[in-house]
């Protein structure tokens, strides 16, 4: 158990890094651009790039505030 | 897509990381010894090599549509890591990766560990270090190598890229028994991380349902841009470290504002 525990937090870690909050965005920016894609009719090309701007700026905020 | 900008990027990738398990593999070897630490090596090569020749054809076969939103959402997740991790190094807030210093580090463990012989392994240590250490950079290499090159439907020439990069970096280590310590690493890694960011979101918003204007061409719009925003936040981030330590190496500066 304990192992397979330490394998999880190992892949958890490499994949989503040093700030789980960027993870969190990429994932609710994809999903907002399905729905607006097949729910809306709207295609949100533009909606993705700038979560993920966002998201940079933001995790880089967090990690330089004094 | 052609093949080019897979490879590329490929290439850089893995240099990076294969920079990084040369300076543990010359510690194992040069501390210790050669032929356990091309022991560990030759093992992590082919865990490598199984996990490529499993993932690779397997994730091939999942629907395009599927394929591309679950990659793309993992190269942006991983490309955002890289550029923050590159953005942080180059204006100070974070220590530079510094090879030479990694490897005093490594060295100095090396040299303290005892020898003990295991499994047909004449120096346990050595080949435990270099298996690690191999393993752990390549790791993210197969990521994109799998990653990249089922999306393109080419894990062929994703292997050529790191496969080239491998060797480049093996035969210069070879020739300077040395850390590659002047290999540009943080610019390659920002690179890298434009790269991979910029296809994630290019392929994960395919995925999502949306269709890109220009289609292909879209990319040669959007590396550019993420470039261009990584590099803007590089200069806002360097100007505030800046105004930062103003007042640190200016004391009277200080004291007359207060």
């Amino acid at each position: 158990m304990k192992r397979l525990k330490a394998i999880g937090a190992f892949w958890c870690d490499f994949v989503v890094g040093d700030d789980w909050r960027v993870a969190v965005v990429v994932v609710a920016g994809l999903a907002l651009t399905a729905v607006l894609v097949h729910a809306a009719g709207v295609n949100a090309w533009w909606l993705l790039p700038v979560c993920m701007f966002a998201a940079l700026g933001w995790s880089l905020r967090r990690a330089t505030r004094p | 897509m052609t093949a080019l900008p897979l490879i590329l990027t490929v290439f850089v990738a893995c240099a990076v990381e294969a920079t990084e398990a040369l300076t543990i593999v010359l510690a194992a070897g040069l501390i210790r010894e050669w032929r356990s630490t091309f022991q560990g090596l030759a093992a992590a090569l082919v865990v490598l090599a199984v996990i490529v020749a499993v993932l690779g054809p397997t994730i091939t076969l999942l629907p395009l549509t599927a394929l591309r939103l679950v990659i793309g959402a993992l190269l942006a997740v991983f490309g955002l890591q890289w550029l923050r991790k590159a953005i942080l190094r180059a204006t100070g807030y974070k220590a530079l990766h510094d090879e030479a210093s990694a490897y005093l580090r490594e060295a100095a463990a090396a040299e303290q560990a005892a020898v003990s012989s295991r499994h047909g392994v004449s120096d346990w240590y050595a080949f435990t270090l270099s298996f690690k250490g191999v393993l752990l950079e390549g790791l993210e290499v197969v990521f994109i190598v799998i990653t990249f090159g089922a999306t393109q439907h080419d894990v062929g020439a994703a292997v050529i890229g790191a496969a080239a990069a491998v060797l480049v970096v093996a035969a210069t280590g070879v020739a300077v028994r040395a850390p590659l310590a002047r290999v540009p690493q943080n610019a390659m890694k920002f690179t890298v991380g434009i790269m991979l960011t910029s296809f994630g979101i290019f392929w994960g918003a395919e995925g999502a349902g949306v269709s890109w204007p220009g289609h292909d061409g879209a990319l040669l719009v959007l590396v550019p841009v993420v470039a261009l925003v990584s590099l803007g936040y590089t200069a806002l981030l360097r100007h505030t470290a800046a105004a930062e330590r103003a007042p640190a190496d200016n004391p009277a500066q200080e004291v007359t504002r207060s």
